[in-house]
């Protein structure tokens, strides 16, 4: 059979504009493997164009619109690049409310992603439609001590579900891939699982109030360059309609403390217990000789994180919860020291990116503060179905490198950098994890490098995150109990103090990922903004070697069972949880016609 | 995300009532609802998006009937709109959203991906067309061949064009779609315009904010569910009814930006006592929103509540009004 070429376009439940593009083999029996994939963000607006010229302590504004998802991440990590090209110190509050917002922010996109985004890759809707509510209550009082746990309760999530598969408008569940092979769920534990994804949408709702006490709104709360803009409030003040004081009072602040409880609990209680329990099933299903998720969608085997967490200040690396550092080939022996600043280590490059660079050319590789967006569209009119996609660009994502090197950002990177740098409960959390699932506890975690091991990372890290969130609280309260309420440091706010140029890096370690902006001030205005971000490490095209980004180098080798259900493959693109409005669509190779994703009918 | 809300079933008579197959109503009258406990369920739904009271009857008979479809199309967006929409608060608005329509396309959450998902779209639209409500977010690159956004293998322009063709309205979700947004500030490097400079014989409504509150996003769903017809619009095509006045003219730090004393940095004993943040950079007199009625997030607070200066963000140009940090110079707004 001769070599299709499998297209995803649009791919769905994802942030922003993705396609994903793939030659595949025929292997005789109906299924194809993946040769060799591609990437493609098919959306730009030039954000960091815009940005030039303009005044940098209004940058994080711009900057937090580049994904409303990640809200709160584009926004801090622009005020940090400010503030370091400026030497400005921020109050510990004002770290500690950042450390809570970001936190919260992981807790929320970790959950969200999971039972909105991913679950449906895993869980057949129909199939629960038969499960034994009696049977699905005792295994969830089996896994946790979540309080739904009542057979009524699964009962009446099975209804309705029922009564709304019968009105016949099937809304975002038509056209799923229900009753496909790879699905290996029991009817049960299809059912835990949705009841869940409903539970998730009212928990995400309330949790999502902590970002508004302290940023005023959700999505987009707001920063300042400094600190933080939220005053701690000296009289009256509180959440609701007020007449005087601010939004941050004591009683808030007590608030704040139970959405905390909150969002721990969720983790703890679900979306944990639930992952260990997908873990089972899909590594299970390998023994019985089918395929097995925790040996495949590996990636590069490269890892970054810039770090995040700061117990003390963001200038004391070491200090933080998630440690700076790289691992590089799966080796956990070693956690290799970065340095942001240095033209050699980081580059973008865009030899298969629609951008040029005047300064330089085609296929060289630029640090960010020397770097360039210079949008070039050169792929086909629209109105094609195959992208051209071999020597040609294809991508609106740049190709970030560490050394030359493809580098995998996000949760798994966290947990593996966390657990070869020694941190005590995520080595803990992962023994126990392993021991729990049955995976190996080999030095290396070789079973975590995987498509499964991806998302167990996400659960483990929601935890120790979760947890660590108390200290800050605590931490905070203990600086104001003791009359500190400083937010904000505006010894640097008046322009006149400002040199007449300035660079600066900012970075937060996001839920996603690594997340970096290389700010330049001249004549206080920005002269270059460059934003490289999580997903552009993983969801990045080819670079001038032809080295394939995290995305195109997980895909290549899976086996997909029928060509036009390829669940296969959206389950390990979704497993890197895409944010494309941060950084990006799969298709069909040579030859035949593009094949679009086929779901079966529910 | 289309299932039932969490009923109190304990506090309703089980007497039930007559709804129309498939409809929401006929759901909740399975579930033991009585009328009486339905149009009370549907009095509050119409408070908390602050409408008028006597459109909870209306808003019964139209969730008795089945479900209007939803298009919901993203172009050069973040996905905040729908970030803020899915934590669009209290179970009767989810149960509006995703009871009262039914929303067959939605890339951000649909199960289906790729040649399906777009089939999915063809089929709501030709079943329902003349009838369905096409809701956009993100601008429009206007030079359709630009590449600057492509999806399916088609321009934003042909998807609008084609999606609004049949649509029985359109709505404009946040600033990039209402007025071309972030993209569309200086120096534009996209050519990004807003959906209705696409659409110019189409009725647009725009809901702008970056992103707009949920609950007006919802309401302005719901007034056309109940009343079959749209909310009086102004000259930008915005719903008097949540953009009629600024968020200064209701905000509770009025009262200091008319006597002083105003606050002077973030930091300050005026910032903490909760004075006016005109001196800031407040962009509150000049911009049109429910901020300081509605709230954000359940009521909990807004911008100006928590300390930031209203950024402007629901008005046309918004990222190109002087800096988000400049005073608004005297005479660029009434008081």
């Amino acid at each position: 059979m001769a070599a299709r070429t499998l297209v995803i376009d649009p791919v769905t439940r994802i942030e922003g504009h993705l396609r994903i593009q793939a030659d595949t083999v025929a292997n005789g029996d109906g299924s194809v493997t993946i040769s060799r994939a591609s990437s493609s963000s098919t959306m730009v607006r030039g954000i960091e164009i815009i940005m030039k010229g303009r005044d940098p302590r209004e940058a994080w504004a711009f900057a937090q619109r580049i994904c409303g998802v990640c809200t709160v991440v584009h926004g801090v990590t622009s005020v940090r690049a400010v503030e370091d090209a400026f030497g400005i110190v921020v109050p510990q509050n004002a770290e500690m409310i950042r450390n809570l917002m970001i936190g919260s922010q992981y807790l929320h996109d970790h959950v969200m992603h999971f039972y909105l985004l991913h679950a449906l890759d895993w869980v057949d809707v129909v199939a629960a439609l038969s499960a034994d509510p009696a049977k699905t209550s005792a295994l969830q009082k089996s896994i946790s001590s979540t309080a739904n746990n009542s057979a009524a309760y699964f009962a009446s999530v099975k209804t309705r579900l029922s009564d709304f598969v019968a009105s016949g408008q099937l809304g975002i569940f038509a056209k799923g891939y229900w009753g496909h092979p790879a699905y290996e769920l029991s009817p049960e534990q299809n059912l835990l699982m949705m009841a869940h994804y409903f539970e998730c949408l009212a928990w995400a709702r309330g949790i999502v109030k902590l970002h508004t006490i302290f940023g005023g709104k959700d999505p987009h709360p707001n920063v300042v360059v400094g600190g933080m803009p939220c005053a701690i409030s000296s009289q009256g003040g509180g959440t609701g309609h007020i007449e005087t004081g601010t939004a941050v009072n004591g009683t808030s602040l007590a608030a704040v403390g139970k959405l905390i409880d909150e969002m721990r609990r969720f983790v703890d209680e679900v979306y944990l217990p639930d992952m260990i329990l997908l873990a089972q099933v899909y590594t299970a299903a390998g023994k019985a000789g089918r395929t097995d998720w925790s040996k495949i969608g590996e990636g590069v085997g490269n890892y970054l994180c810039y770090g995040e967490f700061p117990a003390t200040a963001i200038r004391d690396p070491s200090s933080y919860l998630i440690p700076r550092g790289v691992v590089l080939g799966r080796d956990l022996s070693k956690v290799h020291p970065i340095d942001v600043s240095a033209p050699g280590e980081f580059q973008e490059f865009v030899a298969h990116a629609w951008y040029d660079y005047k300064t330089a050319t085609k296929t060289t590789g630029l640090h960010p503060w020397s770097g360039e967006t210079s949008l070039n569209y050169t792929g086909p009119a629209p109105g094609y179905t195959v992208l051209p996609d071999h020597a040609e660009s294809y991508s609106w994502i740049k190709s970030p490198r560490w050394k030359g090197k493809a580098m995998e950002v996000g949760p798994l990177a966290h947990v593996v950098v966390m657990y070869a740098s020694g941190h005590a409960a995520t080595r803990t959390l992962v023994q126990q994890a392993f021991a729990a699932i049955g995976w190996p506890l080999d030095a290396g975690l070789t079973r975590i490098h995987s498509t499964l091991g991806r998302n167990l990372a996400r659960a483990i890290e929601s935890k120790v995150i979760g947890d660590a969130m108390v200290g800050w609280y605590q931490r905070l309260l203990a600086n104001i109990a003791k009359g500190d309420v400083s937010v904000f440091n505006g010894a640097k706010w008046d322009p006149a103090t400002w040199p007449a140029h300035a660079k600066g890096f900012g970075f937060t370690e996001a839920p996603r990922g690594a997340l970096g902006h290389w700010i330049v001030v001249d004549a206080k205005k920005i002269t270059n903004y460059q934003c490289v971000v999580a997903s552009q490490w993983n969801a990045g095209p080819r670079d001038t070697a032809g080295v394939e980004g995290p995305y195109e180098a997980g895909l290549r080798g899976h086996r997909v069972a029928k060509f036009d259900q390829p669940i296969e493959v959206l389950r390990t693109i979704h497993s890197f949880d895409p944010c494309i409005g941060c950084a990006v669509h799969l298709t069909d190779p040579d030859g035949e016609a593009s094949v679009v994703v086929e779901m079966a009918q529910l | 995300m289309t299932l039932s809300p969490t009923i109190d079933r304990a506090a309703i008579a089980p007497t039930g009532f007559d709804a129309e197959p498939g409809s929401v109503g006929e759901r909740l009258a399975g579930l033991g609802v009585s009328r009486r406990g339905f149009l009370r369920f549907c009095t509050t739904l119409a408070s908390s998006l602050a409408l008028e009271a006597g459109m909870g009857p209306q808003l019964a008979h139209a969730l008795t009937t089945a479900r209007p479809s939803i298009v919901y199309m993203s172009f050069q967006e973040c996905t905040g709109c729908l970030e803020s929409l899915v934590n669009s608060y209290g179970v009767t608005i989810e149960t509006l959203i995703l009871q009262a329509f039914s929303i067959d396309y939605l890339e951000t959450l649909q199960a289906a991906a790729g040649a399906r998902a777009e089939a999915a779209r063809e089929a709501a639209m030709a079943a329902n067309a003349g009838k369905y409500v096409l809701v956009v977010d993100g601008s429009i690159p206007k030079n359709a061949n630009s590449g600057f956004f492509v999806s399916a293998g088609e321009s934003a322009v042909e998807r609008l064009k084609h999606a609004a063709d049949r649509a029985a309205f359109v709505v404009a979700v946040g600033t990039c779609a209402a007025y071309g947004g972030l993209a569309h500030a200086r120096p534009n490097p996209t050519g990004a315009v807003a959906v209705s400079d696409i659409l110019p014989n189409k009725t647009v409504i725009n809901v702008p904010g970056c992103p707009p509150i949920a609950e007006v996003v919802t309401g302005v769903l719901a007034y056309w569910l109940a009343k079959k017809t749209l909310p009086a619009l102004d000259s930008l095509k915005r719903p008097t009814l949540y953009y009629g006045h600024t968020v200064h003219s209701e905000c509770y730090r009025e009262e200091t930006f008319e006597d002083g004393p105003r606050t002077k940095s973030f930091g300050d004993a005026r910032a903490r006592a909760g004075h006016c943040l005109f001196d800031l950079g407040c962009k509150g007199p000049v911009t049109h929103n429910a901020c300081s009625t509605l709230r954000w997030n359940q009521g909990t607070s807004f911008p100006i509540q928590s300390g930031h200066g209203c950024i402007g963000c629901a008005e046309p140009d918004f990222w190109d009004m002087g800096g988000l940090y400049a005073r608004l110079p005297p005479g660029s707004f009434d008081d």
